[in-house]
């Protein structure tokens, strides 16, 4: 008699194999194709063929537009980041202690985070600050002040897109908030005993207790800020004179108004290179600034 | 006295960035309701003269299409969105909070880090798979991922949240006789409302808001979202109709508003459970 065992089966992988089909299917092999056709001359109608480096040889040495693209979003990220984590570090600590209404604020405060991103909100800024007629000038006209051409100087208009992202700062802030909140009371009454003013509480106590929520907060800004793509692609389309031409409206063009989707990809693969170094250096300077409550391994 | 000084310049501070900062919003909804002529001349928030005749040509729409179509595409996309993805988040994130696996740790860290891969790597050679699946045009380009849990942030906000369900209670379950299967949907889903109506608010607003996806995915105008309608009537700078083009922006938010106004209790948790655990 043949004895029918039945093996048991562990019904983990039944609950994780939707995730590990998406993991191969929409984000391994997406990645290992765009490496792959990094390398190659193709556009969805013709097959791909392989050319080495070329791709990326044109980007660094013939592209101009590459260098500007870079250069245009670094300098956006770079100061957008900064003031959206002061920003929201500057409220939530306004918020944290003593006040009423705190949740009507925090509420409040977060309302342009809801809905900042979209083409709706887009559409309010480009109204903002359109050429003579933009809304911020006739508000500085009424101070007596000349308003610029926001929209139409290459000087003037990434700033517009800066004060776009800033103007989000309210989820950044929420998560600073809770926090700031969660620092023992204890921390600070011995800091009051030392003696100490209000500037060295504030760096030797706040910072340090929520170090480790600045850093997945700024790693998340980043990484998100880098990949901007409604607001210049409404506000600014990316002038003028490509002043706002981020890396992912160059990116977008590329693929699907040139149909250069190696050439796209190559690209896309330098801003992810560049992404990769940013995080890889916030983490290893990490220990020089953020301290763990719990030992090490809080962000993973 | 100091101390009440204090107070009331950081009530002043707070309340009088909050007005700069909400200003836009209540311009938008203001000027979708002014003549042509007063949008750019006039920066207050209430018209001198109401003109409703924007919404009237925003609900004509534009290519053919009217703005209900625009929104009921927005809400077909976003709503199923949703649905798909809290479940996908409830299913996936019961296996890596409740279970031991080979190779769990190397799947959770793999999991975590795709939360940090950017969006516009991969959405290229996604748009040639879409293509040869023939799903280009179709909203599957974004139910199918998200019905595999390629959101990995929402998975991973779950798993917090089961974490803090305590195993006994499995364990009373698995005595009656429960399967594992009948445990997830009998004793842990109920308890986990706040979670899913977190990453559902989330989810929601992050594709009710999507551009760059829906551009690249969807290229019929009978499909296009909202985000896409909005594009389209706005045109070029010397042909807006800046009456039509606001009252549209103000019809697109008022989804977002409505569901914040509902849930934002739930969206703040979730963000600070992303936030503080992550």
């Amino acid at each position: 008699m043949k004895k029918v065992r039945k093996k048991k089966r562990n019904p983990a992988w039944i609950y994780i194999a939707p995730w590990i089909a998406g993991f191969l299917i929409f984000q391994l092999y997406p990645l290992a194709a765009s490496l792959f056709y990094s390398f190659t001359d193709y556009s969805i109608v013709k097959p791909a063929v392989f050319t080495g480096l070329d791709n990326y040889i044109e980007l660094f040495t013939q592209d101009t537009e590459f260098i500007a693209s870079f250069a245009s979003t670094f300098k956006y990220v770079l100061i957008a980041v900064p003031l959206k984590m002061v920003f929201a570090l500057l409220v939530a600590m306004l918020l944290a202690k003593g006040i009423k209404g705190i949740n009507v604020f925090r509420t409040m405060y977060y309302l342009p985070s809801i809905m900042g991103g979209s083409v709706g909100i887009a559409i309010v800024w480009k109204a903002l600050f359109m050429g003579n007629g933009g809304i911020l000038n006739s508000i500085l006209a009424v101070f007596g002040i000349e308003g610029v051409n926001w929209l139409g100087s290459p000087e003037y208009a990434i700033y517009t897109l800066i004060l776009l992202t800033v103007w989000q700062f309210g989820a950044t802030m929420v998560i600073f908030l809770a926090a700031l909140q969660q620092v023992p009371g204890e921390l600070y009454e011995v800091a009051r005993v030392e003696g100490a003013n209000k500037i060295q509480t504030f760096f030797k106590v706040t910072l340090p207790s929520i170090s480790s929520i600045i850093q997945f907060n700024l790693i998340m800004v980043i990484i998100s800020t880098f990949q901007d793509f409604t607001g210049p692609s409404i506000v600014t389309n990316g002038g003028p004179l490509e002043s706002t031409y981020f890396v992912a409206l160059k990116l977008y063009t590329d693929a699907f108004s040139y149909q250069k989707m190696g050439y796209a990809c190559a690209l896309s693969w330098v801003l992810f290179a560049v992404i990769i170094a940013i995080t890889a250096i916030i983490f290893k300077t990490s220990k020089y600034w953020v301290h763990y409550s719990d030992g090490g391994d809080s962000f993973v | 006295m100091y101390r009440k000084r204090n107070i009331i310049l950081k009530y002043f501070f707070l309340t009088v960035l909050l007005l700069i900062m909400l200003y836009p919003i209540f311009w938008l909804v203001g000027a979708s309701m002014k003549e042509s002529g007063e949008i750019f001349g006039n920066p207050s928030i209430l018209p001198d003269a109401f003109d409703l005749s924007g919404y009237k040509r925003a609900l004509e729409g534009i290519s053919g299409v009217s703005m209900a179509q625009f929104m009921g595409n927005s809400l077909v996309l976003t709503t199923i969105n949703v649905l798909v993805t809290v479940a996908s988040s409830c299913f996936i994130a019961y296996g890596f909070a409740r279970f031991d696996f080979k190779g769990k740790k190397l799947f959770f860290i793999l999991m975590i880090g795709t939360m940090m891969l950017p969006n516009a790597v991969l959405i290229i050679p996604r748009y040639m798979v879409f293509n040869q699946l023939h799903w280009l045009n179709s909203y599957l380009t974004f139910w199918a991922p998200s019905l595999l849990g390629v959101n990995s942030f929402n998975i991973y906000m779950m798993i917090q949240f089961y974490r803090g369900i305590p195993k006994e209670l499995d364990e009373a379950a698995k005595l009656d006789g429960c399967g594992s299967f009948q445990i997830l949907v009998r004793i842990i889903l109920p308890l986990s409302k706040p979670a899913v109506m977190s990453i559902g608010v989330l989810q929601f607003l992050w594709t009710w808001n999507d551009y760059f996806n829906s551009l690249i995915y969807i290229n019929k105008v009978s499909k296009y979202p909202v985000s896409i309608g909005l594009q389209l009537m706005l045109g070029y700078n010397s042909v807006t109709d800046w009456q039509k083009v606001l009252a549209a922006g103000f019809m697109s938010i008022i989804p977002c508003v409505i569901v914040y106004a509902a849930l934002q209790k739930y969206l703040v948790q979730g963000t600070v459970t992303a936030g503080l655990k992550g």
